[in-house]
């Protein structure tokens, strides 16, 4: 019997960090829009529903009833999957993410976590690249030369910023001795936040983090005022959205990474352990909102220059002064 | 250092969360134009609710863009009428040239600024329709 309870119980975790993260998703897009609103001075969405709460359903109605063009050059199924691709890597990294303690439900003892696999930072940065295949194919399979433009200096960027975000993370892991992410949260617990030891990582993860999500200042892929959109400019409708829905997920997955590495996870007193960890992830999606109503919108040679020039050498400096610092005992 | 701006930057766009919207909902709340704003045209109406108007022409030869059409109708007692009047609001560019050469103050451009139609000829203003639009603005 026992092997049937591990499958019931792996489907339901699934099923639940899938709903509750599409949901956060959804309303994560109202947040932005009413935050920026306010930054401002306007109200933003407030039409639909009490307080514009409807809007996401609104907006979610609307993507599905609107025209769906597959343009003819178009290679249709990578065309399709493409978005889905971006998506479920989305989702797929929230896995290994642990949100919360043990807790007994009948007299079976549930991790809070989907996949509790030993190398939990490898699998995030691993699924990371993978969201590139996503982006190069939607603008490949378009079939439009302008798509594969936008698609290439997507993915250049991208990958640019990986390499910062896998060298922003490895302090981390350094300091708790283990890739797997609840061994972090619990080394954490017992030596305090590693954001506390280790801020300049902390730093260049978020930044890099931005840059990997594409979002402001980072966000070349889809600068909407100036390119008329990249990769995804031949997509409408639902499958538009999906890319949308995938960068939020993608978000939600940055901020939830940086959490778990940095911000000591679930942990924390008196709350139980999600809601403690959503505090912490909703801190950093604040932040993500607040620099996107602030900060311009940088060049694409000034991206590439900051990630390769200035990003890349000073994480690897962080990298080893982490690693002499622990090596000679002055950090533990 | 290029951060110390970044975060004033920041200290700014955080600041403006506690800030009032200065939106104004429009449909329920609407915007109160100042005195100098030329909306959409109206016809004057004198004590029998007709126009005031005594068809002089001086309309038709300020218009710049040429939009007003007139022809000219005598009653039997020999003072003159608008036969046919009308302005098109398509072409119109809310000179207000029109309402300064009135010599009578018949055509004038009101307050109302809400001209969304379906259709362009909805925008073409005859006498009944000026007349109406007089009624709307009070």
């Amino acid at each position: 019997m026992e092997p049937i309870y591990s499958i019931i119980e792996l489907v339901v975790k699934n099923l639940v960090v899938v709903m509750v993260l599409m949901g956060l998703v959804a309303y994560t897009t109202l947040l932005e829009r009413k935050l920026l609103g306010r930054i401002q001075v306007r109200f933003g969405p407030n039409r639909v529903g009490p307080f514009g709460l409807l809007q996401p359903i609104a907006d979610g109605i609307k993507s599905f009833f609107k025209e769906d063009i597959i343009p003819d050059e178009a290679d249709k199924t990578l065309y399709v999957i493409a978005p889905g691709i971006c998506l479920f890597t989305a989702l797929s990294m929230f896995a290994v993410i642990p949100f919360g303690d043990t807790v007994t439900i009948l007299g079976r003892n549930i991790k809070m976590v989907v996949a509790d696999i030993d190398m939990g930072v490898l699998y995030v940065l691993a699924l990371a690249t993978l969201g590139e295949y996503g982006v190069v194919l939607g603008g490949w399979a378009s079939g439009s030369k302008y798509g594969v433009l936008g698609s290439l200096r997507a993915a250049a960027q991208m990958i640019s910023y990986e390499t910062a975000l896998g060298l922003a993370v490895i302090g981390t892991i350094i300091l708790a001795g283990s890739l797997r992410l609840s061994d972090i949260v619990a080394a954490q617990q017992v030596s305090g936040w590693f954001i506390l030891k280790y801020p300049f990582g902390f730093i260049f993860y978020i930044i890099a983090g931005l840059a990997e999500i594409n979002r402001t200042p980072f966000d070349m892929p889809e600068s909407e005022s100036e390119l008329a959109c990249g990769f995804n400019i031949e997509y409408s409708s639902m499958k538009f959205a999906t890319f949308m829905i995938a960068e939020y997920a993608h978000m939600f997955v940055v901020a939830g990474v940086a959490t778990t590495l940095f911000l000591g996870g679930w942990s924390g007193p008196y709350l139980p352990g999600p809601i403690w960890f959503l505090i912490k992830v909703f801190i950093l999606i604040f932040f993500f909102i607040w620099e996107r109503g602030t900060f311009p919108r940088l060049r694409y040679d000034h991206i590439m220059k900051f990630g390769w020039k200035v990003l890349l050498p000073l994480t690897l400096l962080n990298v080893v002064v982490t690693a002499l610092l622990v090596a000679l005992g002055v950090i533990k | 250092m290029i951060i110390i701006p970044l975060l004033k930057g920041l200290a700014l766009t955080v600041s403006r969360l506690f800030t009032k919207p200065i939106t104004i909902q429009y449909p329920e709340k609407k915007y109160k134009v100042p005195a100098r704003w030329r909306g959409i045209h109206f016809f004057r109406k004198n004590d029998a609710g007709e126009t005031t108007c005594v068809a002089c022409g001086l309309c038709v030869n300020v218009c710049p863009n040429a939009c007003i059409t007139l022809e000219i109708g005598e009653r039997a007692d020999g003072t003159r009428y608008p036969l046919k009047y009308e302005i098109d609001a398509w072409r119109c560019i809310y000179c207000g040239f029109c309402q300064d050469a009135c010599p009578v103050n018949a055509i004038r451009l009101g307050e109302n600024y809400e001209q969304a139609y379906y259709r362009k000829e909805d925008l073409c203003l005859d006498t009944k329709k000026l007349l109406s639009m007089n009624e709307e603005k009070a």
